[in-house]
């Protein structure tokens, strides 16, 4: 792996066209994060801290400056260069879990193996066994409608998981769970960040989701407020 | 890869089961149209050409004109202007391969308890290659037997079996207006003309004879018409006019004067129907194709559908790593799917219905391979083309904004 952090992001800016004029939504973010950091961001609604997000998921593009993952520059990058990072670096996991609900758990854990073009039997073999990993080997064919939303959020884990990630992205990952379920889903997180490395950032409203992070950064109105370690006078 | 597609292309079929019916149904109707109206288009072709081929090749049909009898006009053929003699000059000419004589009219002919009433022809030896004809038994009338008008007679299949069934009428004695005739030959079966008349209800008699024991003509050495084959299909011009020039002048007809006798060009008549039932075919096939791309534009309606309804999944997969060509497929797949399987169905409905329609009208129909593939080619073609826009839309979100979508 270079050098560097796995993330670079200077003077970064967002803004929407409405009708009614542009609308910035991030004014100057100039950020790193290192590889295997675990980081909590925070902040009211239509702080910006959702598009921050979905850029670093390369999912939306800046308007302004620059972001550089594993130190290449993404403005650069061509739709299937977006693609394939989207694919073996970032794995996502949605509020809403997203899993695509005609298919089976296993068929949605091995979805990003199908796009890096995995023959099927491997692909359904690291599926399983992501499942079984996560504690939900034997609803590999149910359809996620007949698992509950802790669970379900547990699949989604394991698809992030699928193509081998450098970086996890959560974008409020137990927003629509239950406080112990959360629980468990966020020492999932923990454990593979302490344990294999991954490096994770999550967006959260909660204080008691993002204590378990190791650096917290705050946003409000588009700009950073605080970036730092995870304090009481923080939260 | 494209096998886990289909599957998701089917399992997207199978969760809108009524939509997915109806949006096949266009292409079943579509396709089923077209296979059973080229099946039927072409077995029309096929029976023009059938009857065309039985007729013989570069042939002229040359008919007596018509005469004014107390100033009423009669028809063509009503003058029994023409010879034998004038058949024998004809065949003098240089483009002319051969000319055969035909003196016809009908009797009823009698064999022990059975009896049949078919056209009788008289005709000359060379009447069995200028009509394309062939002997299925027995020998052929010889020039002695026009000669000397002997009482022979070679039956045409209809008539033989009419009046012998199974037995064979060699060498068997018919009565024919109570003349005895001794059946020498049995013609091989022909089947229609081009006016739909059975060829093969006829029997076939020395002209000679014809003339002078069984059609009782006013005017003796009269036929009714004189079949001419030119030598090749180039010559045809030169020989029409050669015919006529000839005929004018052995009849004695006036310069300025109508002719007395009509010159048909029989093979420029088959050219003629043969375009006229190409072209039906072709018109079926058109007016068929027509509902086709409606089944296509129906599949372009519902994958629009489809790709707004699953504007998130799109958005989802885009996430996890589907590259733009990715999602184009899919959906690609998913129209193609619908297309190819309703073509299948419509194929089977319209070789169904063409059989069908055989069984019920005994009309002719011929389904070749090559329709039957036509029509998957077409198909997958409208797949393609009408699932090309919307799978483009979809490949074309941008993921974000297909991840918000509601």
């Amino acid at each position: 792996m270079q050098a560097g952090p796995l993330i670079r992001i200077s003077h970064l800016k967002k803004q929407y066209e409405t009708e009614a004029g542009p609308v910035p939504v991030l004014h100057d973010v100039t950020l790193d994060i290192q590889e295997g950091e675990f980081v909590a961001i925070m902040g009211p609604s239509g702080s910006g801290k959702s598009t921050f997000m979905n850029i670093l998921g390369c999912l939306d593009t800046p308007t302004g400056g620059r972001y550089e993952l594993q130190g290449h520059d993404v403005a650069k990058m061509d739709g299937d260069e977006l693609a394939r990072l989207r694919n073996h670096v970032i794995g996502f996991v949605f509020q809403g879990f997203n899993l695509l609900p005609r298919a089976n758990l296993e068929t949605n854990v091995a979805l990003p193996l199908l796009y890096a073009r995995v023959g099927k039997s491997e692909r359904l073999e690291r599926a399983r066994k992501l499942l079984t990993q996560t504690g939900l080997g034997k609803y590999a064919k149910s359809l996620p409608n007949q698992i509950s939303g802790g669970q379900q959020q547990r699949v989604a884990i394991a698809r992030a998981l699928a193509g081998k990630p450098d970086l996890i992205l959560a974008d409020e990952p137990t927003g629509n769970l239950d406080s112990h379920t959360s629980q468990e889903i966020m020492e999932i997180f923990t454990r593979l960040n302490a344990e294999d490395g991954i490096t994770i950032v999550l967006v959260t409203h909660e204080s008691d989701i993002a204590r378990y992070a190791k650096r917290l950064v705050r946003f409000v109105d588009g700009d950073i407020v605080h970036d730092g370690g995870v304090h009481e006078e923080a939260l | 890869m494209i096998g886990v597609m289909l599957g998701e292309a089917w399992h997207a079929m199978a969760a809108n089961r009524m939509r997915t019916f109806l949006t096949m149904l266009g292409m079943v109707i579509g396709v089923g149209a077209v296979i059973l109206m080229m099946a039927i288009g072409q077995g029309v072709q096929y029976s023009i050409n059938q009857s065309i081929a039985s007729m013989g090749s570069n042939l002229f049909l040359v008919v007596s004109g018509s005469t004014t009898s107390g100033g009423v006009r009669l028809g063509g053929g009503a003058a029994p202007t023409l010879t034998v003699g004038d058949a024998e000059a004809i065949a003098e000419l240089p483009n002319i391969a051969a000319a055969a004589p035909v003196a016809s009219g009908s009797a009823q002919v009698i064999y022990g308890p059975n009896n049949w009433s078919t056209g009788i022809s008289g005709v000359t030896p060379d009447y069995l290659e200028v009509a394309n004809w062939e002997l299925a038994d027995g020998y052929w009338m010889s020039d002695s037997d026009v000669r000397s008008a002997t009482r022979v007679a070679v039956l045409g299949n209809t008539v033989a079996k009419n009046l012998f069934g199974d037995e064979s009428p060699l060498g068997k004695t018919i009565r024919i207006k109570q003349s005895p005739f001794i059946i020498i030959g049995v013609l091989a079966p022909k089947g229609q003309a081009l006016d739909g008349r059975d060829q093969d209800d006829t029997i076939l008699v020395p002209v000679r004879t014809a003339q002078r024991q069984l059609l009782g003509q006013q005017f003796q050495n009269a036929v009714r018409h004189i079949m001419v084959q030119a030598v090749s299909a180039e010559a045809m011009n030169q020989a029409e006019r050669d015919m006529n020039d000839l005929l004018r002048q052995r009849h004695r007809v006036r310069a300025g004067a109508d002719d007395d006798f009509t010159v048909r060009n029989m093979t420029a008549m088959a050219n003629t129907a043969a375009e006229t039932a190409k072209l039906m075919s072709l018109l079926l096939g058109a007016i068929a194709s027509i509902s086709l791309v409606v089944g296509g534009v129906g599949i372009m309606n519902i994958m629009l559908v489809s790709v707004t309804e699953r504007t998130r999944e799109i958005g989802i997969r885009m996430a996890i790593g589907a590259r733009r060509r990715d999602i184009l497929a899919q959906f690609l797949l998913e129209a193609i799917s619908i297309s190819v399987a309703g073509c299948t169905i419509g194929v089977a409905l319209g070789v169904g219905g063409a059989l069908l329609v055989n069984q019920l009208t005994q009309t002719p129909v011929v389904i070749t391979f090559a329709s039957i593939a036509l029509g998957f080619a077409v198909a997958t073609a409208v797949g393609v083309f009408f699932g090309y826009y919307p799978a483009h839309q979809a490949a074309g979100l941008r993921p974000i904004e297909a991840l918000r979508y509601q």
